[in-house]
């Protein structure tokens, strides 16, 4: 259940923003990604969940194997604790919310409505999400923002004990989480515009 | 996907406004046009089917920003996206909760506002069965249209401008049965187009509009 | 993206695509453009001229009949650029060349242009032979939901700022749109039956019109038909050179960067 990334190129908007990534993620890993802002990512991220077709390269991983989640949650404040839960547990085809409720310690407030919890409360519903999906391999994208000091620790418990389970996790932060992780900055593989621009197969080569 | 269905009908129902508001600009509209046209009851009587008609069809148009627009902002259409659900089968439901939320209230309503405007007896019957058979088709092209323009910052009036030239073939049919039927004039042919157009759109369009959202998920 | 390309290479037609390529695409048509525009000139022109000046006033028809060497040709663009930009939308898709999704912008502003050019003549002409700017006849109708059909896509490029994603929901636009718009044009004879009779609207008539009238018309049509050809290849490469231009300014930024 690996998931492994050769010579990958991803690119927004039509241009290529990271190149030749290889890496591999393994049962038990966290992969924490370095960058400065715009750096690409989020376009790294989304193109491993398939959301976006990748430019160039491979990416080897099982079926339905990816739980993606950005800054926001798709959390519906209209709705309770356990029926944003419910929800998206039967659309990934699991039935069982209530473990997912107990390791996120969300029992107390399960049939509160999520507009009226705290952003830590919230950041631990949109956990609880992830693991109601039943997959192994997280994609996370800024996790901590809006969290204080605690529940950013309760959040690096949360993955640990993922990770801990035989799932993996990578993740897109700027802090530190106190996970034992290993960190992949991207910046060396920012694509390279002098090779991009006049290499063959450039990226818009077909206009010039 | 049942689960789709109702998480959005649970959000309409817990938002407020969903059908709430459709129905009373549906109402709003039938009070207007006597007021724009004048009172006489042999003129709204002519015109009672298609004023209702147009009515229901832009009181079906209000919502439709709302299909996607909300799940995209909340990342919940990348999730869906990544979900082991095909996204035809969440756009169809996507436009069923639509209907059940907007076209069905309509159709139910329409007979009522008729009274209004002085509908022939005949008419009320076939109002309600056109738009019944019509409706469905309104809601699954506005979910379409709601795709291609789920992006968009200000996507609601590029949607109206996309979406009301594509009704077109279901108001002409719609309007037409009931115009006919209330006259005694044969109305089996524009029926069944009515029916085929609204079949074709519930087959066919999900994969366009899924398509759609697709590409404005990259 | 890589798929496609070998693909490409693969493909025993690549000769014939191979001329989609953007840089050939701009290398042919600016030699080929003078040549459509010179025919354009000597067709169009005389046309018009022997349209106008040299037939013979028909009884029971006004000068203002002599609009039909401009309306019935404009019209006839109208519905063929909508069926240019449905094949180039379609190429775009299978194909991803991405002058199929330009040319068929360009169409587009071209067909808007004639679907206008075609009501207003339409409306000019019909006054004096009907007595009224606008009828609800099938045919002016479909020629209104044809505009209508032109702007909504129109507005769909307009309000998209990648240019990949607009070429892709614009032709998923354009491939549904042409569904309804013909359903649509069939649509209305239903609706006006009963309502408007014997508005029969020029098509039918010039089937008893006289070869004297119809000799201009055929070389007139031929004319527009080279008209829509040049006026496509312009907008075109324009939107090509914008392409270009934009695909400069990201390399400018991207080593900036």
């Amino acid at each position: 259940m690996d998931l492994v990334v050769r010579d990958l190129t991803v690119a927004r908007g039509g241009v290529p923003v990271l190149e030749h990534l290889d890496f591999t993620l393994g049962a038990g890993q966290v992969l924490v990604l370095r960058g400065p802002n715009g750096s690409g990512k989020t376009t790294l991220l989304r193109t491993l969940a398939g959301l976006q077709p990748p430019m160039a390269g491979e990416v080897g991983l099982p079926p339905e194997a990816i739980a993606y989640a950005a800054h926001a949650d798709g959390l519906k404040a209209q709705l309770s604790v356990t029926e944003n839960l419910a929800f998206w547990a039967s659309v990934h085809g699991t039935r069982d919310i209530v473990p997912a409720l107990k390791q996120m310690n969300l029992e107390s407030l399960a049939d509160r409505m999520a507009a009226n919890l705290s952003a830590g409360q919230k950041r631990r519903l949109g956990l609880a999400r992830l693991l109601v999906t039943g997959r192994p391999i997280w994609l996370l994208d800024e996790p901590t923002v809006s969290l204080d000091t605690a529940s950013v620790a309760l959040f690096a418990e949360a993955v640990g004990a993922h990770v801990a389970g035989g799932g993996a996790a990578l993740i897109a932060t700027h802090i530190d989480l106190g996970l034992e992780a290993e960190i992949l900055d991207v910046t060396p593989f920012k694509a390279d515009p002098s090779v991009v621009a006049t290499g063959a197969g450039a990226f818009d080569e077909a206009f010039l | 996907m049942i689960a789709l269905l109702v998480r959005d009908l649970r959000l309409t129902f817990r938002a407020g406004g969903g059908f709430g508001l459709g129905l009373a600009f549906f109402l709003i509209v039938t009070v207007l046009v006597p007021f724009g046209v004048g009172p006489e009851s042999a003129l709204l009587a002519r015109i009672a089917p298609g004023i209702l008609w147009v009515g229901a069809l832009l009181a079906c148009l209000l919502s439709l920003d709302r299909i996607f627009q909300l799940d995209f902002e909340d990342g919940s259409l990348d999730i869906l996206a990544t979900a082991p659900i095909p996204m035809e089968g969440a756009v169809a439901m996507k436009a069923l909760a639509h209907w059940l939320t907007t076209g069905l209230p309509l159709t139910l309503a329409a007979p009522l506002f008729g009274g209004l405007m002085s509908l022939p007896g005949q008419g009320y019957l076939w109002v309600f069965l056109t738009l019944l058979i019509g409706t469905p088709a309104l809601s699954m092209i506005g979910t379409f249209g709601a795709a291609l323009t789920v992006g968009l910052k200000r996507g609601g009036l590029l949607l109206s401008l996309l979406v009301l030239p594509l009704y077109i073939p279901t108001l002409l049919f719609g309007a037409e049965t009931a115009r006919r039927a209330i006259q005694g004039v044969d109305y089996a042919q524009t029926f069944a187009i009515l029916a085929g157009v609204t079949a074709g759109s519930l087959a066919l369009l999900p994969f366009a509009a899924a398509a759609a959202i697709r590409i404005n998920l990259r | 993206m890589e798929d496609t390309r070998v693909r490409q290479k693969n493909d025993r037609w690549n000769w014939f695509w191979a001329w989609a390529n953007p840089v050939k695409f701009m290398s042919w048509t600016g030699k080929a453009l003078p040549w459509f525009i010179g025919l354009t000139v000597i067709t169009v022109i005389p046309g018009l001229i022997w349209g106008f000046f040299f037939t013979p006033a028909a009884d029971g028809f006004q000068e203002s009949v002599k609009i039909i060497y401009v309306h019935v040709p404009s019209a006839t663009m109208a519905i063929q650029a909508w069926g240019m930009m449905v094949v180039a939308s379609l190429i775009w898709l299978i194909r991803r060349h991405h002058v199929g999704a330009l040319a068929a912008k360009g169409a587009a502003l071209v067909g808007l242009t004639m679907t206008v050019i075609a009501l207003i003549t339409g409306a000019i002409w019909g006054e004096p032979m009907w007595g009224t700017y606008w009828a609800w006849d099938p045919r002016l109708t479909s020629f209104l939901i044809l505009f209508l059909f032109y702007i909504g896509y129109m507005a769909l490029w307009a309000a998209i700022e990648d240019p990949d994603t607009a070429a892709d929901l614009t032709s998923v636009l354009a491939v549904v749109g042409s569904v309804f718009a013909f359903l649509s044009r069939y649509a209305v004879n239903f609706w006006n039956q009963g309502l408007h009779q014997g508005a029969s609207l020029s098509l039918d008539q010039e089937e008893n019109v006289a070869d004297v009238y119809w000799q201009p018309l055929v070389l007139t049509l031929v004319g527009f038909g080279f008209l829509f050809v040049v006026l496509v290849l312009i907008r075109t490469r324009t939107e090509l050179r914008r392409r270009r231009l934009r695909a400069i300014e990201l390399r400018e930024r991207m080593q900036d960067a």
